[in-house]
């Protein structure tokens, strides 16, 4: 029966599992465009992070359908529900009163120079992406938790033994400014 | 690849309805279950023992009108209480409920559930900001700092069970423990060693406490307090606002309860090797819910220090020394 549906609705290419999944593709790249734009355009601080988030949001969707499910996951867990949220915690402790932020001085020049800046990157990595000659890899191992596991113990340790590090010297610094003041 | 879209879609509007008569009628329990606590007899009125109660109470919060105060941050005001159901309504769609009563197989759904939970923070925070209100701020910082605290001990007892069945997936997790409660990840004498089945209801204990304060449920709902913050993040919401911040607690009750089921106690396996199904599954799960409700009316709030030294000071070093010993007897035996 169910199948069924699915063979008929196969013609319409909009209704077809793959219009489907185009349609949700669609949603991602959007959600990571207008994440973007709320982030960086935003007067409110707390809204740039809600923005940030979706962005991540839409940016773990990409590594979904990159087919690796493992860090889409992680992106959302640690991206979304841990980085933003301690901005935004951050931000809430100490955010100065809404409104105008002091020491900005916009001349008449600002408008025009910020312009040409973004549009000279822009142009530059336009130039980059379109003249490049990319390289397709083939896809190596299934990007499942155990390959991931293994390879991270074996060929690529490096990487994990430098992640420690950073971990220590994270809880390190924590430890230092925590105990600061105390005694 | 699996391109039948229709079954995930039935599904998410099964648990959409399921979402709606859980929350009203967890309602009702709860508040037969405080009545009867306290010497009560709780809703009576409408209907055979208040049972049209949740009803007449849905109705009401339906037709009242969606206020947004003056000095709220309009946008986000509103955003809050959709985010506070999404996660939750999200992650029932990989709950296996039996064998092969589940939305869609997922192979890392552990990882997905915890995901979104992280983003059922989100709600509280932004909700707590937006209204503009002190009340509603410090609930908001309360509750990401004991959110924080206690989702390290329940990811890191998490890992004690994938170690254990070497896998992600729920319902692989939920078919190791087959046949009978000597082989459920709580007590697993039969599968596994003695050694292991001796710190396993620790992992469990931990698990438990943890998924009670995540769902911020009392004793832990410091976020809501109504006797120090009126309500916490929820002050400035009326009408279905509210609605769905109450009926996105209830649904992250039952997430929790059921990853308790699938984890520790062997999902839809019934107890004595008598077969297994969906309705051994909601057994548990209602018996695990009515144990939340009972924790509630019985024990009073704690302080938000003591709470989070009970995350950090307790239950983090004891998950941690659980891991390693996992881990070792694993090795060992």
């Amino acid at each position: 029966m169910q199948s069924a549906i699915c063979q008929s609705a196969a013609g319409m290419s909009f209704f077809s599992a793959q219009g489907f999944v185009g349609l949700i593709f669609l949603v991602t790249i959007g959600l990571i465009i207008a994440g973007a734009f709320v982030a960086t355009t935003s007067t409110r601080l707390v809204r740039c992070i809600s923005g940030l988030a979706v962005c991540f949001t839409g940016v773990a969707g990409a590594y979904y359908f990159l087919l690796a499910p493992f860090v889409a996951m992680m992106q959302m867990l640690i991206y979304v529900g841990a980085v933003s949220i301690l901005i935004a915690f951050a931000i809430m402790m100490a955010t100065p009163e809404e409104g105008d932020t002091p020491g900005k001085k916009i001349t008449r020049f600002s408008g025009p120079l910020g312009f040409a800046v973004s549009a000279m990157a822009f142009a530059a990595l336009s130039l980059l992406a379109a003249t490049t000659d990319w390289q397709v890899f083939a896809r190596e191992g299934s990007g499942d938790m155990h390959h991931i596991g293994m390879v991270l113990l074996t060929s690529h340790s490096m990487v994990f033994e430098l992640v420690s590090i950073v971990l220590l010297v994270a809880i390190m610094g924590a430890l230092v400014i925590a105990r600061r003041g105390r005694d | 690849m699996d391109t039948n879209i229709w079954r995930p879609i039935l599904y998410l509007i099964g648990f959409m309805a399921f979402a709606g008569i859980n929350a009203a009628y967890l309602g009702w329990c709860e508040r037969k279950g405080a009545g009867r606590i306290q010497r009560r007899t709780g809703p009576m009125e409408v209907g055979f023992q208040g049972l049209l109660q949740p009803l007449a109470d849905g109705l009401k919060l339906m037709s009242k009108q969606l206020l947004v105060p003056d000095g709220v941050d309009s946008i986000l005001f509103r955003v809050a209480p959709i985010l506070a159901m999404i996660p939750a309504l999200t992650s029932m769609a990989v709950i296996p409920f039996a064998g092969n009563v589940q939305a869609r197989a997922v192979e890392l759904s552990v990882l997905l559930i915890f995901a979104l939970a992280s983003i059922g923070m989100m709600a509280v925070l932004l909700g707590g900001w937006a209204s503009g209100n002190k009340y509603s701020l410090i609930s908001a910082a309360r509750s990401v700092s004991q959110n924080l605290a206690y989702e390290i001990p329940m990811l890191v007892t998490v890992i004690t069970i994938v170690m254990l069945t070497g896998s992600m997936n729920l319902e692989e997790i939920a078919a190791a423990q087959q046949g009978g409660f000597w082989n459920w990840n709580i007590f697993p004498v039969a599968s596994h060693s003695l050694a292991q089945a001796i710190i396993m209801p620790v992992s469990f204990i931990i698990f438990f406490i943890c998924s009670v304060a995540e769902t911020n449920r009392a004793p832990f709902d410091m976020a809501e307090a109504e006797s120090e913050l009126i309500a916490g993040h929820m002050t400035e919401y009326g009408s279905m606002g509210f609605g769905l911040f109450m009926m996105g607690e209830y649904l992250n009750m039952v997430v929790g309860a059921c990853l308790i089921t699938i984890l520790f106690l062997g999902g839809w396996d019934g107890p004595l090797g008598l077969s297994g199904g969906i309705w051994w599954f909601l057994v548990k799960i209602y018996l695990l819910l009515f144990t939340v409700i009972w924790v509630r009316w019985t024990y009073p709030r704690t302080q938000i220090y003591k709470l989070l030294n009970l995350s950090w000071k307790i239950l983090i070093p004891f998950s941690l020394v659980n891991l390693l010993l996992t881990a070792a007897f694993i090795k060992v035996f």
